[in-house]
């Protein structure tokens, strides 16, 4: 048995789990109200399967659009709160040497891509984490800030118009928004397939703190 | 249940609104005129044309005017010939609906603060609240906002009167709020210590409702 997740840490991955649903089912409600991108009445030359689609009710939070709205900008403070928590332990702990993807795992990151897609029969041997995962885990941050940031530029383009036209205006942000949801999508369901699939140890090392299981080493 | 809580959180994100973000004297950008989006794809809402699918009728010209009262010393009564006698701004800009969509119209009136400025408010006023004809709708603003030098009492749209349908004979019109907040067929200004709420507001919407 080794110590895997500080307590920081388990509870800020499930908060913004719980978190993260909360500001999409909310956010899908929003979008109902104009299923479209773009100024009003015109065609805008970027690809959105939803386009025009309301989205089921129970895929969505608040019931109408100001449901939908107090919802988001409700919890979109403790969303941020518990980012900002999240890093700054990371920081402080010294616990992102073990996370952060570098330079240096690019090599390992490709080996272990070799490994999953069968070109190498053992498995990389790896720390805490191996590269891919790193890699999967300094983007998902990354992105996570981008959600926010775009976020606040559709919240205030008039005020925080530079951070606006950062996204390059109003409607290519509400785009961007949009389209980080289904990153956000894809990114959990492949979570969740590799940790049953791969290393099932690691579901309980994130409620517990413990970790037994294939990958013991911690570095 | 939770509806209460959420509304109560949804004042906090007005005070952060007005204290944090909105700077008094930041404009919205200003787009050219060839930027304007085609009048028939510009959305007229109304509370009106909800129930009745008709806009609201426009008074006769000589029984209309815009009362301004509440926490003032000197109470006014405008006419829309006195009105378009005051210097005038216009500007062409981005209209932002709380349901997500945009367009860009010109528009043409008086700053607010300068009603505001003629009335002489006491000491006491925090707030501004617009009434209309329009089935009771109204809104409340925070002075700030209601100051605003983009902040105005349209009486014109894409360089004619306005028409009907954008909520004739004047309206309340800022780049810096959200659509809701712009009340249309003005027949008051109040300026009040408390608080008041608005149509939307009052079910729900946020009530700061700045961007």
């Amino acid at each position: 048995m080794v110590k895997r997740h500080h307590g920081i840490v388990r509870i800020t991955h499930w908060l913004n789990a719980l978190l993260l649903l909360g500001m999409i089912a909310s956010g899908l409600q929003i979008y109902g109200a104009y299923a479209h991108f773009g100024p009003r009445g015109e065609p805008y030359p970027l690809p959105n399967p939803w386009d025009g689609t309301g989205f089921p009710e129970w895929a969505r939070l608040g019931g109408w659009l100001a449901g939908g709205l107090n919802w988001h900008f409700a919890l979109a403070w403790p969303f941020v709160l518990t980012g900002v928590l999240y890093i700054a332990f990371l920081v402080v702990s010294g616990e992102w040497r073990s996370l952060l993807f570098r330079p240096r795992d690019l090599r390992p990151a490709w080996e272990m891509q070799r490994y999953y897609l069968g070109l190498r029969q053992e498995h990389p041997p790896q720390g805490k984490h191996n590269a891919l995962q790193k890699l999967a885990y300094t983007t998902i941050v990354g992105l996570g800030a981008l959600a926010v940031a775009s976020g606040f530029a559709i919240y205030k383009p008039v005020q925080l118009a530079w951070l606006t036209a950062l996204f390059g205006g109003y409607e290519l942000a509400r785009y961007w928004h949009f389209l980080l949801v289904w990153v956000f999508v894809a990114f959990t369901l492949l979570h969740v397939l590799l940790v049953l699939l791969v290393d099932p140890a690691s579901l309980r090392a994130m409620v517990s703190g413990w970790y037994q299981g294939r990958f013991p080493s911690h570095d | 249940m939770l509806e209460p809580r959420l509304r109560l959180f949804s004042r906090v994100n007005d005070w952060v609104g007005e204290k944090l973000f909105l700077r008094r004297q930041r404009l919205a950008p200003e787009y050219p005129v060839s930027a304007r989006t085609e009048p028939g794809r510009f959305p007229a809402y109304s509370i009106t044309y909800n129930h009745t699918r008709k806009y609201p009728d426009a008074p006769a010209a000589d029984a209309w005017a815009l009362e301004v009262g509440g926490l003032v010393r000197n109470p006014l009564r405008l006419t829309l010939a006195t009105l378009e006698g005051l210097p005038a701004v216009t500007y062409t800009v981005k209209h932002h609906c709380v349901e997500g969509w945009t367009a860009i119209g010109t528009w043409t009136g008086v700053p607010v603060s300068t009603i505001v400025g003629l009335a002489q408010p006491t000491p006491e006023a925090r707030y501004l609240r617009f009434d209309s004809f329009d089935r009771g709708y109204y809104n409340g603003w925070d002075l700030a906002s209601a100051l605003h030098p983009q902040t105005i009492l349209a009486y014109a749209w894409n360089d004619r009167p306005l028409m009907l349908n954008r909520g004739a004979p004047l309206r309340l019109y800022s780049p810096i709020k959200l659509g809701y907040k712009m009340t249309k067929y003005l027949t008051k200004m109040t300026l009040t210590r408390d608080r008041p709420g608005g149509y939307w507001e009052d079910q729900g919407y946020p009530w700061f409702g700045g961007i």
